[in-house]
């Protein structure tokens, strides 16, 4: 892969890279370190942006002062292999299970993005474009007359300026740019999606991701063969210590000593469960019963709390069977949570869903998962905190952060309001929410003297 | 079924028609249920008793099965069953947690479910007994159910002599089939028609689900998984779509959960239309079969080659072009239209579709602005205080302004006259009697099932076991006439091969049935033209692989 064009590295524009083989460059042990923190830092902050429901535009300025930050070299002519070498350490770091690539998969894909949207003119993009080696042809002028309409149509439902007769679209099949096809951003005929100039960043992330998911595969393949016993003295430690630094807990296994019981779980359910798991807990009492998505979200989070199977069957059995009955419960319902524990299907031990997930769930007709802060109107989201007991000023301060989207931000003031005390950390686990907040009420049992 | 049996069992037919008799026991009797008793030499044209069980990946202990062909019973013993009792013209489902009580209670129970203002049907002479049960699906998969169309389709040309065949094709489709006792089994393989068919009759599946082709022989994944590698994977599957009216419980006011009736099924005629354009002019397919689903909705399966091949996210990336209703249980707005215009596929489903069954249809079968309690809920819909305080003023005082007119109607237009009249002008309030109509209309779709290749859904012509309607295709062309509760049903099917007395091959008794209409429909209108193309394609890429071999040869 030749970092782009050379002219762009005289440029004030970062080249960007699309990382199709790896560099043929020697690279100091240290750097090799030290480079692909640096990267994981970007990655690791656009992800907490993402979770906290940053907008493109918010994004695009984050990354761009995330790179300014950490992915300088101070010779600016490294710059580049700076970019590479870290791309392909963590690259390493994070084939190695289905979770680390998923996580390393959308994280590259979206900084590919934004420096895409970073580059500033038209012909950088086609150059990229071009590296792709993407067939598309833009739509010719007797075309676009036939379709003006609609594509006016569909730029009026997106916000945009009509096109004119000089914009560039390109006639490109549809599956080949999903999110647009998705989010109704572009005018489908026949099977042919019309995409503008402005939006083939759709396309070329497409490639992108299906290039680096495909080599993520195979870094792990050869991974696995040969490259961990052949490096087991000098990178594998390197590689195996990066990937847990930075991705935090997950939660999949209870905390040590920590047992729950069926008769606690009401308890600790109104002091200690978030706002999310707190209402589908008290919609399952309620309903005695709750759609697929909401047995995920809540299973899983009780499973990381500490209850076991055999008591996770009893307690969802209890409430079920008093709708559908036992039988039913038995043949439809206690598969799932036997698969939640990884006793059924592929017998994967699945683990509880962090806020990203849940905040970029869809709920829909019946369901009650996802997050309350994202997902409720603001009068049921009023309601829900005053039952929680937060209080009036408290309440505004989080209806304000949920307001600017800051979801985790709105769920971290709820914590600290509920619990009189601060959380510096911020909520970006069910989990650790119930944790810290377990943590805060026994301090405060072994010390009843104190305020 | 082999020939000998099956011509034994043709005479036995011819002799004593089907079902045999009929036998009430006396009224005083605790057991008055209806009984038939099954002529014993009809047994003889069952299969022979089954073979190894295949490794079933059953989720449940297997319970002793009911089923009366099972051949760990006698063959010989006349044997008693009881029948299904609650005659049922309409789509009423019985509560499927009464079932098996009901069965076993007799009598204080045959008239549930709001059935009490009707008399029993006569059970008398030739008729057959409505409902569903297992020796008339027995019946039904020897005589009716189009096993070579099924396997032709899932074939997709691969079963012919052409080169470019793949001859593994079918046998790596996923079946499941759900027994009675809800035994499940999945991961079903077949490698011809004859297998499927001797399998489908030898284990009379409740419920046949199809799944994705994989890799390798889903039969065979175990041996497969050792390899440590993910080999066993969805490698192609139809596009598909389930629409299930329990999903629109908030907008129709005549049932609810898994009831349907004349009156709401025109939403499920809204989602064909729908769905069925947007399919064909912007996706550009064109092999696209729907089906009714025998209860309560209906079932779509996109099969070009291209729809067949999508990823699990392009799948979901048609499934969201789809998506308005983005409400969940709790917050306010299902459907929000937020921009400033409609993209072209919803303006056109507005305007070619939505706008039309609305006003037209629902609006009144529904009355849906009838009583104060349902117009609050549109009002709830309009954020401005000011239309809201005057429509509610219009419509609490007058009861009614007319006799002429509906009350819906003249409502609903009061409504979209204060919205789009130039008195509010600038508010952008017009969205919103569009906001209200796509509530209201707009299809809505299971999302999971069409997302991911793994997903299995009903196959057609399957029987559904609650109304013993069979799932026969619907013609998207002509589906505002398609009538839910006149869909053929099991023992109306079998009464009218009953009648006709037997003759000639299975073609002719098809014919002779109401199913015969939806068979040809199904070949006619999707099966020829779908293996056309197939053929087409398979000659096309085939001469294209020749080509690319002879030039590499050359260079």
């Amino acid at each position: 892969m030749q970092p782009l064009r050379s002219h762009h590295q005289n440029d004030a524009i970062p080249a960007l890279p699309l990382y199709r083989s790896a560099p043929p460059l020697e690279v100091r042990l240290e750097d090799f370190e030290l480079y692909a923190i640096d990267r994981l830092r970007v990655l690791k902050a656009m992800s907490d942006g993402l979770s906290r429901g940053k907008n493109p535009e918010e994004m695009e300025k984050l990354v761009k002062g995330l790179l300014r930050a950490n992915m300088r070299h101070p010779q600016a002519s490294e710059d580049v292999n700076k970019d590479i070498i870290s791309h392909f350490v963590l690259r390493l770091v994070y084939c190695r299970t289905e979770d680390l690539r998923k996580w390393f998969l959308s994280m590259e894909t979206a900084l590919f993005r934004y420096r895409f949207l970073l580059l500033t003119s038209n012909d950088h993009r086609r150059a990229v474009m071009a590296e792709f080696n993407l067939p598309y042809k833009a739509v010719s002028n007797a075309e676009y007359e036939g379709v003006k309409d609609k594509l006016g149509q569909v730029a009026r439902s997106i916000g945009q300026p009509p096109p004119t007769a000089n914009d560039i679209f390109y006639k490109v099949p549809f599956e080949e740019v999903p999110e647009l096809v998705a989010n109704r951003k572009v005018y489908i005929h026949k099977g042919y999606a019309y995409v503008a100039m402005n939006q083939v960043v759709s396309l070329v992330v497409t490639q992108f991701r299906s290039h680096l998911s495909k080599a993520l595969i195979l870094t792990n393949r050869k991974w696995t063969s040969t490259i961990r016993e052949q490096e087991k003295d000098r990178l594998t430690p390197i590689v195996e210590a990066l990937s847990t630094s930075y991705l935090g807990p997950d939660y999949s296994q209870p905390r040590e000593s920590a047992e729950i019981s069926i008769k606690d779980l009401d308890q600790i359910a109104k002091s200690s469960f978030p706002l999310c798991m707190r209402h589908l807990f008290e919609k399952l009492r309620e309903d005695h019963h709750l759609k697929h998505g909401g047995r995920m979200q809540l299973g899983l989070f009780l499973k990381g709390v500490g209850l076991k199977l055999d008591d996770a069957l009893a307690f969802w059995r209890a409430e079920f069977s008093q709708k559908v009955g036992a039988e039913r419960f038995e043949k439809e319902y206690a598969y799932g949570i036997r698969h939640n524990y990884g006793k059924e299907g592929k017998r994967t031990d699945y683990t509880p869903f962090s806020c990203q997930k849940i905040i970029s769930s869809t709920p829909g007709v019946g369901d009650n998962h996802g997050c309350p802060f994202r997902h409720f109107s603001e009068e049921n989201l009023r309601a829900a905190l005053s039952r929680m007991g937060v209080g009036t000023r408290a309440m505004e301060d989080v209806m304000d952060k949920v307001r600017n989207r800051h979801y985790q931000i709105a769920c971290t003031l709820t914590f600290e309001a509920v619990h009189s005390s601060t959380c510096d950390a911020g909520i970006n686990h069910p989990n650790q929410y119930f944790i810290d907040s377990q943590k805060i009420l026994q301090s405060k049992n072994q010390s009843p003297g104190g305020s | 079924m082999d020939p000998v049996h099956r011509r034994i069992a043709r005479a036995d037919i011819r002799l004593r028609g089907f079902p045999p008799i009929l036998l009430y026991a006396s009224p005083s009797s605790r057991h008055e249920i209806p009984l038939v008793q099954v002529v014993p030499s009809l047994s003889l044209s069952l299969p022979s008793p089954r073979r190894s069980r295949p490794f079933t990946h059953s989720l449940l202990p297997s319970p002793p099965s009911l089923s009366f062909f099972d051949s760990r019973r006698p063959l010989h013993a006349p044997q008693l069953l009881p029948l299904p009792k609650r005659p049922s013209n309409c789509l009423a489902e019985v509560k499927e947690t009464m079932t098996r009580e009901e069965c076993e209670n007799g009598p204080a129970d045959m008239l549930i479910d709001g059935n009490k203002a009707r008399a029993p049907r006569e059970k008398q002479g030739n008729s057959v007994p409505d409902k569903f049960n297992s020796n008339y699906l027995k019946f039904y998969y020897g005589k009716l159910f189009p096993f070579s169309d099924i396997f032709k389709w899932m074939s997709y040309g691969n079963d012919g002599k052409h080169p470019g065949c793949d001859q593994t094709y079918f046998g790596r489709r996923e079946f499941s089939f759900t027994l009675d006792n809800d035994i499940y089994l999945r991961f079903q393989s077949f490698t011809s028609a004859a297998e499927l068919e001797s399998s489908i009759q030898e284990k009379c599946p409740f419920k046949i689900d199809i799944g994705p082709v994989y890799s390798v022989d889903p039969a065979k994944r175990h041996a497969y998984a050792q390899s440590g590698d993910n080999v066993f994977t969805p490698v192609e599957r139809e596009l598909i779509f389930d629409i299930d009216m329990s999903d629109y419980d908030d907008v129709r006011y005549c049932c609810s959960g898994a009831d349907v009736c004349l009156e709401c099924w025109p939403l499920m005629t809204v989602a064909i239309k729908v769905i069925d354009t947007a399919l064909r002019d912007d996706f550009g397919f064109n092999h696209i079969l729907w089906v009714y689903s025998g209860r309560r909705g209906v079932h779509c399966w996109v099969c070009d080659r291209k729809a067949r091949r999508l990823s699990n996210e392009q799948r979901a990336s048609i499934a969201d072009y789809f998506r308005v209703y983005k409400g969940n249980e709790n917050s306010d707005k299902k459907v929000s239209l937020t921009s400033p215009a409609l993209h072209p596929f919803l303006a056109r489903s507005y305007t070619e579709v939505l706008e039309g069954i609305f006003e037209e249809k629902l609006l009144l079968s529904q009355n849906i602005l009838a009583t104060e309690e349902r117009y609050e809920k549109i009002l709830d819909m309009i954020p401005d205080e000011s239309v809201t305080a005057e429509l509610r003023g219009k419509w609490q005082e007058k009861r009614q302004s007319s006799i002429s007119n509906d009350i819906n109607v003249v409502r609903w237009e009061q409504l979209k006259q204060l919205l789009q009249s130039g008195k509010h002008k600038g508010k952008g309030l017009r969205r919103y009697v569009e906001e209200i109509v796509f509530s209201f209309t707009y299809p809505r779709l299971d999302m999971e099932v069409s997302k991911h290749m793994n997903h299995l859904l009903k196959a057609p012509f399957c029987v559904h076991p609650k109304t013993g309607r069979v799932c026969v295709p619907i013609d998207p062309n002509s589906c505002e006439e398609f009538d839910p509760t006149a869909v053929p049903t099991l023992s109306m099917l079998l009464e009218e091969l009953n009648q006709g007395g037997v003759r000639g091959d299975v073609g002719d008794d098809l014919d002779r049935t109401s199913l015969g209409k939806s068979i040809r429909y199904f070949r006619s209108s999707f099966l020829q033209p779908l293996l056309k193309s197939c053929k087409e394609e398979m000659e096309s890429s085939y001469n294209a692989k020749l080509q690319q071999m002879k030039n590499s040869l050359s260079w």
